[in-house]
């Protein structure tokens, strides 16, 4: 049996390259990101993704974050 | 799982710039290396970049570049792409760089109607320096130089340029466009598309203006820039197609 979700996707922020300029953040509509408590080797608190939330892979981190931080996946296999 | 967003194949991989958190030069290089990917133009690329926070912008994209005297990329683009017309030409300046010191050349290669294209960025200050006024700066902005907002009678009015040369014949295609949101990067990256093409179709010169936030120099955070790029800079700067010759013989 398959659950109904509107997950479908993953994000992988690339923590180092992250400067934790928080546009992610404020823009996922489903909370996916948020700010990390711990520091990355350039001083920043990068973000990172709940991998509790649900992601649905509609690219608007990645397509306002200024580093290429972020990379989206999309879960193919998902259940519909 | 599936990866939706490759790594631009002509930005340089993993780089980290030297730009500040939120920076709108990170998000309009990532979006010329999609479109020089895109639009197969990488290969015959060359990018003449500025004096200015993108002064080091031939560290990050991964194709032809000449570093620029501060204001003289369009000269420079002008004489490669005369001596070389099978190259796709075009600069990547900034507002001090395009529209105080560079303000003859930016003039006289649009009105000669070289066939390059233009990639603006208007953060309405002197990024790169600290935050000194730029000609583009808004009436009442405070900066390093207008401590107390700048004030028309003493430090003039903000300079529309990308209209000036929007009126020459030789401008196949002006628009303006802002870095203030996701729908707005979205515009920003189909005008650069535009621009691009009419190179390529070899109608003349083509102009991008960029609204782009500086938070450092603005004191705001980078979603702050973004919603004062929305509610006061374009108040100033009008968003739109400033011209468009693509249809004329
Ligand atoms: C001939 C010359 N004069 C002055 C400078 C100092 N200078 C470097 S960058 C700059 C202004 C850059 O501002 P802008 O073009 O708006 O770019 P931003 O840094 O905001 O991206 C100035 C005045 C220089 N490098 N060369
Ligand atoms: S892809 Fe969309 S839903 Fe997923 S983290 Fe990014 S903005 Fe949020
Ligand atoms: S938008 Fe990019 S740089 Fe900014 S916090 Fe998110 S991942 Fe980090
Ligand atoms: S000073 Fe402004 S334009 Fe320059 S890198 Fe920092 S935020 Fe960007």
């Amino acid at each position: 049996m398959t659950v109904k979700t509107a997950r479908k996707g993953r994000v992988v922020v690339k923590k180092e390259m992250c400067k934790g300029c928080m546009l992610c953040v404020e823009y996922c509509r489903r909370n996916v990101l948020r700010v990390s408590e711990s520091f990355n080797k350039m001083g920043y608190h990068p973000a990172e993704a709940d991998e509790s939330a649900e992601c649905t892979a509609c690219m608007v981190c990645s397509l306002v974050c200024p580093e290429v931080a972020i990379e989206v996946y999309d879960d193919e296999d998902r259940s519909e | 799982m599936k990866l939706k967003n490759k790594w631009p194949k002509y930005y340089k991989k993993d780089v980290i710039t030297h730009y500040c958190p939120g920076c709108g030069h990170g998000i309009v290089h990532r979006i010329v290396a999609e479109l020089l990917e895109e639009m197969e133009l990488g290969k015959r690329a060359v990018c003449v970049n500025p004096a200015g926070c993108a002064v080091l912008a031939y560290k990050y994209f991964d194709i032809d570049m000449i570093e620029s005297a501060h204001g003289r990329g369009t000269a420079i683009a002008t004489g490669v792409k005369r001596a070389r017309p099978d190259l796709f030409v075009f600069t990547y300046q900034g507002d001090g760089d395009l529209s105080a010191i560079g303000t003859a050349e930016t003039i006289h290669s649009a009105n000669r109607g070289e066939h390059i294209s233009v990639v603006f960025i208007n953060n309405a200050v002197y990024g790169m320096t600290g935050g000194q006024m730029a000609p583009t700066t808004l009436v009442g902005m405070r900066t390093t130089t207008t401590p107390s907002g700048r004030n028309p009678e003493y430090d003039g009015y903000p300079l529309h340029i990308t209209e000036v040369v929007a009126s020459f014949p030789g401008v196949a295609y002006a628009e303006r466009v802002a870095v203030d949101g996701p729908a707005g990067i979205q515009k920003t990256k189909k005008a650069i598309r535009n621009a691009f093409q009419c190179q390529i179709d070899g109608l003349g010169y083509s102009i991008v203006e960029v609204l782009s936030p500086c938070p450092t120099n603005w004191k705001m955070t980078p979603r702050a820039s973004f919603t004062w790029i929305t509610e006061e800079m374009t108040k100033e700067y009008k968003l739109g197609v400033l011209a468009d010759r693509r249809a004329r013989e």
